[in-house]
């Protein structure tokens, strides 16, 4: 069924990303991971819809916060990211999708891996860990363009800081933060050896990002000894607008 | 009652032709798995028709080669939306390796490398509406298409074209594959616009 939404907040992530926050009556507690589809209509009566990742943790609150990236020649991101404002409705429906998730009762350490804006449904899993005040250690490899580009750095940073069960760390694939030692470049096996939980310890892999991305990233966990049914992963193509 | 969105307008070209409901077009070919894309050698592929007692049919991939091919156009509608048409193909059709099958069993479990699985009824896999298909555009289909060799029952939502397909079983009583057990139609009629549970 589609529910209608109310926009409270518009927040700027980056130059391209914009986070809407909706309050949805009667929106049933979603999972983090799960997206949520939007549908916009046009005053002759058309419409369009898209999926977008859930980026706010599991809530009482009926609060939904979707990440939109603008997509250039996107047809229902600009509108998202350039034109809607406070106090508009949109039409929701969700949540959907109960594989990509992660809960708060999983114990086990958890590997997550995003490339640029499929960081996400991952961080609604960061952010859900945080609020259950679960003790589930995370790692998370956050794969970028450039520094600028990174969405929510302040909040995982502050996230990281005040908990020691939780460790993020970077990479850049086209300009590097001065001083940084890794030559930009996209993920490798150094770096996923470097910085993720070995497969011995037994960790939950969520992977999230463009199909390359996630094609590397899952192919390189598998090598490092990862079993692939530990290993989950949502991919947006090229004009997917699934975030 | 549907909310308009002042200022959102249709942007879709005149010369747009009729998809599905709730779907819109692209031309390149997005990809959606739900894990690491299995690595799949010809001389370890093999596919298999079985039933609940016995397996019926098997292939290697050598004789599966020898099996005769068909080349088809298809049009693609993903769940998540997008739409790809005109797409072809070589495959062989469900026809030639279910001829001689003679069963009463209505349903079939799709099984592939990776253990992903769908349901289907068995009738859709036959008269000319599904393929094992082994080339894509001219090329020997790529790994995260599906490559070696997948499913394609295009009259269906694309997550029913299993990748990386290695059998079918035929089942007396119906049961959800993978994402039909997470949440996905059991049907998945892209022109009703099955998407979910309770479309």
């Amino acid at each position: 069924m589609w529910r209608v939404g109310a926009v409270l907040a518009l927040h700027d992530e980056t130059a391209t990303a914009r986070t809407i926050t909706l309050t949805v009556p009667g929106w049933p507690d979603h999972l983090a991971g799960q997206h949520v589809d939007v549908r916009l209509t046009a005053a002759d009566g058309y419409s369009a819809v898209r999926s977008y990742s859930i980026a706010s943790a599991p809530n009482h609150e009926n609060r939904v916060e979707i990440t939109v990236e603008r997509l250039p020649n996107g047809e229902v991101s600009p509108y998202l990211t350039q034109q809607v404002a406070v106090s508009d409705r949109l039409e929701l429906r969700g949540p959907i999708g109960s594989w990509f998730v992660w809960r708060v009762q999983q114990t086990e350490p958890v590997q997550l891996v995003a490339g640029g804006s499929g960081i996400v449904p991952l961080m609604a899993m960061v952010r859900s860990r945080a609020s259950a005040s679960s003790a589930a250690p995370f790692r998370l490899l956050y794969s970028v363009r450039e520094p600028a580009a990174a969405l929510y750095r302040d909040e995982l940073q502050a996230l990281a800081s005040r908990d020691a069960s939780v460790s993020l760390s970077y990479a850049y694939t086209r300009a590097t933060p001065p001083g940084w030692t890794r030559p930009p470049g996209r993920i490798d096996a150094a770096l996923i050896a470097g910085t993720t939980w070995p497969a011995s310890l037994g960790p939950t892999c969520y992977v999230c990002g463009p199909t390359s991305f996630v094609e590397n990233a899952a192919s390189l966990l598998t090598a490092c000894g990862h079993r692939p049914d530990r290993i989950r992963t949502e991919r947006f193509g090229p004009t997917g607008e699934r975030k | 009652m549907a909310i308009i969105s002042r200022g959102f307008t249709d942007r879709r070209s005149a010369a747009d032709v009729k998809l599905p409901p709730g779907q819109y077009l692209t031309t390149d070919f997005p990809v959606l798995s739900a894990g690491p894309t299995p690595q799949v050698s010809l001389d370890q592929w093999e596919f298999t028709i079985r039933d609940e007692h016995e397996i019926l049919r098997r292939w290697d991939w050598k004789s599966f080669r020898g099996l005769p091919a068909e080349t088809f156009t298809a049009d693609l509608h993903c769940v998540t939306r997008w739409s790809k048409l005109g797409t072809s193909w070589e495959g062989v059709s469900l026809d030639a390796l279910l001829a001689g099958v003679t069963t009463d069993t209505p349903y079939a479990m799709v099984h592939s490398y990776g253990d992903y699985t769908t349901n289907l009824p068995l009738q859709d896999l036959r008269n000319g509406q599904a393929w094992i298909a082994f080339r894509f555009d001219n090329e020997d289909l790529a790994p995260e298409h599906g490559g070696p060799a997948r499913l394609l029952v295009p009259h269906l939502y694309l997550w029913k074209s299993a990748k990386w397909v290695r059998g079918i079983t035929l089942l007396a009583q119906d049961k959800p594959g993978f994402w039909e057990g997470f949440g996905y139609h059991n049907y998945g009629d892209p022109w009703r616009e099955q998407r979910y549970q309770g479309d």
